[in-house]
């Protein structure tokens, strides 16, 4: 944090750069008093001097829009990380390994050419978003999926004139592949890279819409019980240890969505590295092709600079906003949003600022409602659709939810999944609470039928409650079975084993059949006089059931294995 | 730019914290401080207009407003090269064992932090010859983890042996508010089994002055960067980092900053994760492992600081009457390496784990007077010798004797089909007794 006497006008959350002998080090403007200004910088200040030099640029804290984000890992302020490393092996062998105070790299690749094509018409009026070509990206090669659009600079006000169009060729992210002609009749060279604030949302589009399809997971808590819609937003509160970010990460990997920004906010570098290195070995089952290739890392772990992990979030939501104006669905995971939270707390200290609960800024439920508002599904100028979805994880004190990221989340969220260290210490997996957890969106099963299964969730865990007092002797048949049956569904249904490759992921047609049969055992009445033959029905039950979760799905065994599990309970059930 | 002017007059005085006004003073800078009490090293903390404020290492007591202030114009360096083996120093850096000062090299302390891209996978395993860790939570290089216990449990001793059996290069201990018969008896056990010569100690005891206990972790963390820069295997032992958590309270609320949670101020989760992020395997050098105390006040694991530790580090151990608790405690990364072990390593672990779950609940069952079954019988059995072979603290092991042991364990108490263990490897491994 300084604070700088500046002359001329100053905006707010404008960029400047503290002069440190041939080091230049990133700042923003965050409060403006008189003739002064306070800004927090993007580095270490060690060593700066009072009355050292602050240049502004003039501009507010801006990514790069344009090809080449794909693939790539970012710091929060858009630096690509490897392109870092190699810059600083310049400086020394041991430099290498270090994120140098001071450097700072384009966000886009400057050297490499993309194939532009050209499909807007001279002559024709267009206003900010509106395509003018595309190129080859990756998977996005429009053919099995649409190319990377180049569009209209968002930041262009008015109705714009194509002028010239540059013909079909390769060109790099600075070289003009058009002119425009505005309003006031002067002429705007357009580049494929385009530069926007990352605190602004993008609005190029038409209307918002409802989000009410839903996304899918292939987690069946969530997709079932807990859904995400396309276009919505949920979060992820528990404590440390409870699989947040494994369900995250799982999540990254096989959700049915066009484009993924992972945000490693304030986390473990470890778990970077973990993605860094797995994602380019894992196929996406969509395109067949490297899961990196659909991916953006956004790291900016615990030790990397507290404010560019605060512009961290809003960098990756940027990228999405991008991605979207495309038509494409683009999924934002956060991990995690406490951590930005408490960037935002450390800065707030820092500015004498007066505090809120737990020493929070007033601003925090404005800044996380803010945040969750920019995902939404919008019909874009051309008609076509484009979502980003927001997931968010929080990490709150003590692993208790009455805290104040934890309440301001869940008051702007349309889903919340909340972990619980019961279910994880049991090594219940993923460690969703079925009872506490809740969600606004459209399951992929009809709505009374998840109603259905979940009254005897509740009700065999209070069950389940009563016999720790009372014993299995003083508890009713009817009782105990419907805890053997709530137990039953937590067991074959809610729980997945992320190591099984056929039961880490079960697409929505799966969830579909396996659902059906769960229903029918959790609704019959059984003829089995006793408990422990009861028991006996369920655990075998239980286990040719996990055993038919293993089977791949369109599989011969996948159909016996169903008429079996069928046959089964048909024949403990009462005929009605 | 050396600044070379002394000044002579000292505004204000609070804990440990000086203001003064000067020029051309760089933020973070160190300076000498000379005063009635002697002389002591303090780093700049905040530069307001003409006014700059010191953090005096060995604290203000006895600093007078008209002593002399000196600033050199660098920041806080710590000396290295290979003499610093076998010695222990001050968190200042200052020789603690009555032997030479050492200058060689400086390097600065608190540096950038390391780019993820030069990072690998870590995929070693660090043996520790302790049962509950080799078999059940298996350290791995580069890994944070923190130990978790409140006061009075055996942590140090813990701590002395890993440091004596761990396979590594280095060691660095950096030991914070602890007791000075604690420091002399880390030092007595490492000295009588040799290991004293690959290890370097920078202790604050209880005694210094609270600043030096903050530099503790920094110096000892930037001796070991350097070691693993070399290409050297380090492990780095901090104990209690809860001293250190409280040191920075101390000095956050003297400098009147708000505070967030049972007093301590808001960047706790920031200043721990710097720290904790030094756990590093460089891709193409060595590595730095950290194991760390964490006293948990009042046994309270909610406490701020192990609760925002529990976020940073990769797991933790939770030491309970003596012995590691196998619940609760949790290595992260052990599925990178016991997969490579033994190939019965990952079952025997699953099995007996899951085992002795059960027989906390027959424990909990014939505390409330329920009858005990046979099954329950055999559980009482195998959980006397599950916590006299594994859990206690002095069974010192490698870890195919403890899988061996396993298996011995298991047989004597069950049959085979009772275990839950898939018949291709009990086939192979059931011990005939």
């Amino acid at each position: 944090m300084i604070t700088v006497a500046f002359d001329g006008a100053v905006a707010q959350n404008e960029v400047g750069y503290a002069v440190l002998g041939d080091k230049r080090l990133m700042a923003e403007i965050v409060r403006v008093r008189g003739t002064r200004c306070d800004m927090q910088v993007f580095d270490a200040t060690t060593d700066l001097m009072v009355d050292d030099t602050v240049e502004f640029s003039g501009e507010l804290l801006a990514a790069e829009l344009g090809p080449g984000m794909l693939t790539q890992v970012y710091d929060g302020l858009q630096n690509p990380l490897a392109d870092l490393a190699k810059e600083a092996a310049k400086i020394s062998k041991d430099a290498e390994y270090f994120l140098q105070r001071g450097m700072y790299l384009p966000g886009l690749p400057r050297d490499r050419k993309w194939d532009f094509h050209p499909t807007a018409q001279v002559g024709a009026k267009v206003t900010a978003g509106d395509f003018l070509g595309w190129v080859t990206e990756g998977i996005f090669d429009n053919q099995t999926m649409p190319g990377h659009k180049i569009m209209v600079p968002f930041a262009l006000r008015g109705v714009y004139t194509v002028k010239s169009l540059a013909p079909a060729g390769d060109y790099t992210v600075t070289e003009t592949i058009a002119t425009l002609t505005g309003p006031d009749g002067k002429d705007v060279p357009v580049q494929m890279m385009q530069r926007w604030p990352v605190k602004v949302p993008i609005k190029c589009f038409v209307e918002r819409l409802e989000p009410t399809e839903t996304l899918e997971t292939t987690v069946r808590t969530i997709d079932t019980f807990f859904p995400v819609a396309v276009g919505g937003t949920y979060c992820i509160p528990g404590p440390f240890g409870a699989g947040k970010t494994v369900l995250q990460q799982t999540t990254a990997r096989y959700a049915k969505v066009d484009v993924v920004i992972s945000a490693a906010c304030g986390e473990r570098a470890g778990e970077v590295v973990e993605t860094l290195k797995e994602f380019p070995e894992i196929k996406d089952p969509k395109t067949g092709q490297s899961l990196m290739k659909r991916t953006i890392i956004i790291c900016n772990t615990s030790s990397m600079p507290v404010a560019s992990r605060e512009a961290s979030v809003y960098t990756a939501v940027t990228l999405a906003e991008y991605f979207r104006q495309m038509g494409l669905n683009v999924l934002v995971l956060a991990d995690s949003t406490s951590r930005w939270a408490q960037a935002m707390r450390e800065l707030s200290g820092r500015l004498e600022e007066i505090p809120g609960e737990e020493a929070f800024p007033a601003y925090l439920e404005s800044r996380i409602a803010a945040f969750y508002e920019r995902a939404g599904r919008v019909k874009l100028k051309d008609g076509s659709c484009g979502s980003v979805t927001i997931g968010g994880t929080v990490s709150p004190a003590g692993g208790n939810f009455d805290e104040p990221v934890t309440q301001a989340t869940l008051k702007v969220v349309g889903g919340f999944h909340g972990l619980s260290r019961a279910r994880s210490d049991a090594r219940r997996y993923p460690a969703i609470d079925p009872l506490d957890s809740w969600s606004h969106y459209n399951s992929v099963i009809e709505q009374d039928r998840v109603e259905a299964a979940r009254k005897i969730l509740r009700k065999g865990n209070e069950v389940g409650q009563m016999m720790k007092v009372v014993g299995e002797e003083g508890t009713s048949l009817a009782d105990f079975t419907t805890y053997l049956k709530s137990e039953f569904l937590d067991a074959v249904y809610l729980q997945q084993n992320a190591f099984s490759d056929a039961d880490a992921t079960t697409p929505v047609a799966r969830q579909k059949v396996m659902f059906e049969i769960v229903e029918k055992a959790l609704l019959s009445d059984y003829t089995l006089a006793t408990k422990e033959e009861m028991r006996k029905f369920f655990m075998d039950l239980q286990q040719t059931f996990i055993d038919w979760n293993d089977v791949p799905f369109g599989d011969s065994r996948f159909d016996t294995g169903k008429a079996a599990l069928e046959a089964k309970i048909s024949e403990a059930a009462k005929v009605a | 730019m050396f600044n070379n002017k002394v000044y002579h007059k000292i505004d204000a005085l609070s804990g440990s914290i000086a203001t003064l006004r000067a020029e051309g003073v760089k933020y973070n800078e160190i300076a000498e401080v000379e005063s009635r009490a002697g002389t002591s090293l303090a780093q700049v903390i905040k530069l307001d207009g003409p006014n700059v404020t010191l953090q005096i290492f060995a604290g203000a007591r006895g600093v007078d407003t008209a002593a002399k202030v000196r600033f050199l114009g660098e920041t806080m360096k710590v000396p290295f090269s290979d003499a610093l083996l076998g010695r222990a120093f001050t968190g200042a850096c200052q020789p603690r064992d009555g032997g030479p000062a050492i200058n060689e090299n400086p390097s600065p302390i608190g540096q950038p932090s390391v780019n993820p891209a030069k990072r690998i996978m870590p995929n070693r395993m660090v043996r520790t010859n302790i049962p509950m860790i080799d078999l059940f939570n298996s350290l791995v290089v580069s890994q944070k983890l923190p130990i978790f216990a409140k006061a009075g449990e055996p942590y140090n001793e813990l701590l002395a042996r890993i440091a004596l059996q761990a396979n590594s290069d280095v060691i660095i201990i950096g030991g914070m508010g602890l007791k000075y018969d604690e420091y002399l008896k880390f030092r007595n056990t490492l000295d009588k089994s040799g290991a004293l010569a690959k290890t370097v100690m920078f202790v604050h005891t209880a005694a210094d002055p609270t600043v030096e206990c903050m530099l503790v972790p920094d110096v000892s963390l930037a001796v070991a960067e350097k070691f693993a820069l070399e290409g050297k295997d380090v492990l780095c032992l901090l104990t209690d980092m809860t001293s250190f958590a409280d040191a920075m309270k101390e000095i956050a609320i003297t400098m009147e900053q708000i505070p967030s949670n049972r007093g301590y101020p808001g960047d706790l989760y920031s200043q721990l994760a710097s720290r904790y992020e030094k756990a590093v395997d460089f891709d193409g050098a060595g590595s730095i492992t950290i194991l760390a105390v964490t006293t948990m006040p009042g046994d309270d694991v909610t406490h701020p600081v192990p609760d925002n530790t529990g976020y940073i580090t990769e797991g933790q151990f939770y030491l309970k009457n003596g012995r590691i608790e196998p619940f609760g405690s949790l290595s992260r990364l052990k599925q990178q390496v016991n997969k490579n072990t033994r190939e019965d390593h990952r079952t025997v672990m699953d099995a007996m784990i899951k085992l002795y779950a059960q027989y906390k609940e027959t424990i909990e069952k014939q505390s409330m007077g329920f009858k005990m079954s046979a099954w329950d019988q055999k559980l009482l059995k195998y959980g006397a010798k599950f916590e006299a072979g594994m859990m206690d603290l002095s069974v010192n092991i490698p870890l195919e004797e403890a899988l061996d042991l396993g298996w011995k364990i298991l047989a004597e108490c069950f049959d085979k089909g009772e275990v839950g263990i898939p018949s291709k490897l009990s086939d192979k491994f059931w011990p005939k007794l």
